[in-house]
């Protein structure tokens, strides 16, 4: 029994932990809307700020409590600076477009971490009064510990007194609901948005420098994190501090537990547990279906076939990339090569986005199947490489159409948080089973005779990845397309003239499987091995800034947002260390200058031009 | 042809170059990989350590009197960027051959790809064993001591302490499963007595560090061991010092006295774990003062276990030009095997039979001296002792 109660407390302070970092992504989410994938960069500097604050504090629990403030008010005003600077800006740019900014602020922030504090991990010398223990159970329990236990709820009570007693609290209540009436009722919106994106990066900072007597203040925090608040937010019910608290309590016990029952399990169960939670209540624990957002009724432009002159420019690329092989050297045509693989893989996940309107956290879950696949079948059929690549979009395929059964149902950050889920739990699997090879993935994955010189191989990818690219786009200008668009746009019209929109939604996630799939399968022979990174969360991130980079309503987009995606990475890690600063401070560059996107922005400048 | 400066110098002059003259030819360019961005702790000062002995070595009018470069990349821990690099590298900047890496799953990718381009590559730090066994290729050779050989230094003590039940705690990737696994293999066969009680996997940077010590406590363990590294140690550390979980327990962990690892642990460092790593601050020997006195020179700062291997990396690689005479792929990857090269931790060969290096480690017992962790009682164990058979190898290793 005595383990059971230690683990009980032992799961409390983890809940509040977890609690602290997930109620500012929430009360950010609720109020903006703001996908803030940035909220873990604000946890890291709130754990080194708290480092430098507290290392040169006199090391008692009165300067301690101050110090922490202050490290928390040191992330909020970061926060305040950020909501000005950037994401004020873009408010009214299509939905997720956000988090692309955010993803430029996570890049500039990890090198700008490194340069201020250093390679090494810091921590801070614990004074006796943060070792102490309390005898429980015949065990010793640390102090700290239940100091934690008592701040999570302290803190969602503050917040609660805070959104609920306030007049303040009441102007961010009505802007959650209705913000265009707020507006319309004289409140200042900015000022009201910019406080509350503050006092969400006030508690990811205080999370981060609570988190610091424990642990040390490293440069892995913001990833590790991340994650990890958006499960529990997404538990919850986004944009529900009690659904968070109540949600990062599940969480916490079933992993304090989990340690004890399943040890083996770590990398998926928090996934798990999401992915039945949003099973049973598809809006998380206390959330409530999303309010029709700021945009209500806003539809979105009628995507036609490109003007005259960008087919014109359309030609002379495709042109110049039939020729590339007469012309370019090996180096320039594996760039091109991996190119056209990033290329098919944003345009699949774009279908999804784009005319599903249904976005993806876990789109690369399609491209590993696809990679493992082809694996599976040189290695294990030992069979040549075309087998590879028709049996890799087909499975990919039929599994997408098998998982898009058990989610069409959900919308929106659901649904993008479900496909992520899925793919942590895929990328699981594959690192930890013996038959996918487990961390150090399947080797010798290499094209057969006939196609390994690098102009061979070049051309199979570009009629394969454009083609694929093409066709996709063939596909959305077809009937199905537009019942597609339809279904999204207004679903109970295009079930009034007889659509089916949970089946268009299922074909087109099928339809977007096995294009990921060709993707990846593309991918495995040309780099010669498949690892479970091929799935992992930092490759279906990738997909979504391409798509989003390029633009989500325009066919170009995905294609435009791939290639310069790549293009600035391979530029970019070449010449400098500081690769990550410069691509953020790029895609915050883009991502202001082009709130459509790239390609969506060409598309406005002509269409100005012409009127 | 054990590789000092003397027979540098020897080699310099016996092809007519002046020696401290500038080198005459095309430079030779090594082309190097890592993880500069996934994880600086230890790559940075890594980084340092082949800088160092590049300066050195063309200070003295470099190799063959060519002069040595270094186009290094960073892969940020993906290994199928890693593959793309290794591309960029061989057909872009014309390198002559492949080296370093930091992950295990981005040194077997650079591995299969030089074999398929028959390169030679020649890996640092990756520990797994599938890189010289399992995976193992003519064109592949790795420098620093494999997780078996980790495992097996450790052992030899442990082996000697009177506990019987232990639990182990490693991350749930590669490395942690297989060091837990030739940890518990080796050390049953010395001593069929002990049992294994408890098994806690943790999630590589994201430990539950209270909920996994109180699991590992309510086992009642005699001795644990310990593969956990980085930001996870130090959090395993700190929740084990306040719950009482190392009081009256031996601990046995893999590469917590590497400096890098150790440092972040400052005054909470728990004393008498049985670790391998580099005490840095002890040792006293010619090799190691010399090359501590230049890093220390040259960076203001004490070398860390990345230093050594960046350092010794480059080292390791010239001996073979220096035998071969050239940096054919064909002819690198015949001499390597038995060349002979200096490091830090004294003479190293490179194996025959399985192109592992013979490089070491320290093998000791951490301690507190002015608020700082650091290693006492402290060997060099020669990485060719703690080799399992050469049938054992053959068994892995494919023809």
């Amino acid at each position: 029994m005595d383990v059971f109660l230690i683990q009980l407390l032992t799961g409390l302070a983890g809940a509040s932990s977890l609690f602290l970092v997930a109620a500012g992504l929430t009360v950010i989410f609720g109020v903006t809307r703001v996908v803030n994938f940035s909220h873990g960069s604000l946890f890291m500097l709130g754990a080194y700020l708290a480092w430098s604050i507290l290392t040169r504090l006199p090391p008692d629990p009165a300067w301690y409590a101050l110090g922490v403030a202050g490290a928390a008010l040191a992330t909020a005003g970061i926060g305040v600076l950020l909501e000005i600077g950037l994401l004020r800006r873009i408010y009214r740019a299509p939905e997720l477009f956000q988090l692309l900014a955010t993803f430029g602020v996570v890049l500039v922030v990890q090198d700008l971490t490194l340069l201020i504090w250093g390679p090494g991990d810091l921590t801070l010398p614990r004074p006796p009064w943060l070792r102490a223990f309390v005898p429980i159970a015949d065990a010793m329990f640390p102090r700290y510990d239940l100091i934690l236990i008592v701040i999570g709820p302290l803190v969602l009570a503050a917040l609660w007194l805070l959104f609920t007693r306030t007049r303040w609290g009441t102007l961010v209540r009505a802007a959650t609901e209705d913000r265009d009436m707020v507006a319309a009722l004289g409140v200042d919106q900015r000022l009201l948005f910019t406080l509350v994106f503050g006092l969400g990066a006030g508690l990811a900072g205080l999370g981060g420098a609570l988190a610091l007597p424990d642990g040390s203040a490293n440069l892995q925090m913001d990833l590790s994190v991340i994650t990890q608040a958006f499960v529990v937010v997404v538990v919850g019910g986004m944009g529900s501090l009690p659904g968070a608290w109540l949600a990062a309590l599940l969480i916490a016990l079933l992993e304090s537990f989990g340690v004890l029952l399943l040890p083996r399990a770590t990398l998926v169960l928090m996934f798990v547990v999401m992915a039945a939670v949003l099973a049973v209540r598809p809006h998380g624990l206390l959330g409530r279906p999303q309010a029709p957002a700021r945009e209500s009724g806003q539809s979105f432009a009628l995507i036609r076939p490109a003007s005259a002159p960008l087919r014109a420019l359309a030609l002379i690329l495709l042109v110049a990339a039939i020729a590339a092989p007469f012309v370019a050297g090996p180096f320039l045509l594996s760039v091109l090569t991996e190119a056209l693989i990033a290329m098919l893989f944003a345009a699949s996940l774009h279908v999804m986005m784009g005319p599903g309107g249904m976005a993806s956290f876990g789109h690369a879950a399609w491209f590993g199947i696809g990679a493992y696949v082809a694996a599976a079948a040189a290695k294990g059929l030992l069979a040549p490489m075309p087998v590879g690549l028709l049996l890799a979009p087909l499975l990919a395929g039929v599994l997408a159409l098998a998982f898009g059964w058990f989610v069409v149902r959900l919308s929106g950050i659901y649904f993008a948080m479900l496909t992520l889920a899925f793919a942590q739990i895929l990328w699981a699997a594959a690192s930890q089973s013996d038959a996918t090879g487990g961390d150090n993935g399947i080797l010798g994955v290499w094209p057969d005779a006939w196609a390994q010189d690098p102009r061979v191989f070049y051309a199979v990818a570009l009629v394969l990845c454009a083609g694929g690219a093409l066709a996709l786009r063939r596909v959305l200008f077809s009937p199905f397309g537009f019942a597609l668009r339809a279904a999204r746009d207004a679903a109970p019209r295009a079930e009034a003239i007889g659509l089916n929109p949970p089946a268009l939604r299922m074909a087109a996630a099928a339809l977007a499987g096995a294009a990921a799939g060709l993707a990846g399968a593309v991918g495995a022979y040309f780099n010669g091995s498949v690892f479970p990174t091929t799935m992992s969360l930092g490759r279906s991130v990738d997909a979504l800034v391409m798509v989003l980079l390029g633009g989500v309503q325009t066919m170009a987009g995905p294609v435009v947002g791939a290639l310069v995606y790549t293009g600035l990475y391979d530029v970019l890690i070449r010449f400098t260390d500081l690769w990550r600063l410069v691509l953020g401070l790029v895609i915050i560059a883009l991502v202001l200058a082009f709130p459509q996107g790239i390609a969506g922005a060409a598309q406005r400048f002509e269409r100005d031009a012409a009127t | 042809m054990p590789l000092t400066r003397r027979a540098i110098l020897a080699g310099a002059a016996a092809l007519g170059t002046p020696a401290l003259a500038a080198a005459q030819g095309a430079p030779i360019r090594i082309g190097e990989i890592n993880s500069y961005t996934a994880i600086p702790a230890f790559t940075l000062p890594y980084r340092n350590g082949w800088q160092l002995a590049l300066e050195q070595l063309n200070a003295m009018g470099g190799v063959l009197g060519r002069k040595l470069e270094v186009i290094s990349r960073d892969d940020a821990g993906k290994p199928q960027d890693a593959v793309r690099i290794a591309g960029e590298l061989l057909d872009g900047e014309r390198v002559d051959l492949l080296a370093g890496g930091y992950l295990s799953n981005v040194g077997l990718a650079i591995s299969d790809y030089a074999l398929h381009r028959k390169r030679l590559y020649v890996a640092g730090e990756p520990l797994t064993d599938a890189l010289v066994w399992e995976q193992g290729n003519r064109t592949c050779f790795r420098l620093r001591p494999s997780t078996y050989m980790q495992a097996a230094m450790l052992v030899e003590d442990a082996a000697k302490l009177p506990a019987k039940r232990w639990v182990s705690v490693a991350p749930n990737y590669e490395y942690g499963t297989s060091a837990v696994k030739w940890f518990k293999q080796l050390l049953a066969e010395r001593r069929p007595d002990v049992q294994f009680v408890a098994e806690q996997w943790p999630a590589l940077g994201r430990i539950d560090a209270g909920a996994t010590v109180a699991a590992l406590e309510a086992a009642r363990p005699e001795a644990i061991f310990n593969v956990t590294f980085g930001p996870d140690l130090t959090n395993f550390v700190r929740q084990g010092n306040t719950r009482g979980l190392f009081e009256g327990r031996s601990v046995v962990s893999v590469l917590t006295g590497e400096p890098e690892y150790l440092e972040p642990l400052g005054e909470e460092t728990p004393p008498g774990w049985l670790v391998t790593g580099y005490p840095v601050n002890s040792v006293t020997d010619p090799a190691n003062t010399a090359f501590i006195q230049a890093y220390k020179a040259r960076f203001n700062e004490t070398p860390k276990m990345g230093s050594v291997v960046g350092y010794a990396l480059i080292f390791s690689i010239v001996a073979g030009i220096l035998k071969a005479g050239g940096t054919g792929t064909e002819a690198l990857c015949d001499a390597l095997p038995g060349a002979t090269f200096a490091t830090p931790f004294g003479q190293v060969t490179w194996r025959a039979i399985d192109h592992q290096s013979t490089l070491g480690t320290y093998v000791g017992r951490t301690a507190l001296a002015n608020g700082q962790g650091t290693m006492v009682d402290w060997r060099y164990v020669d990485g060719a002792s703690v080799m399992p058979s050469d049938a054992f190898v053959r068994r892995l290793r494919p023809a």
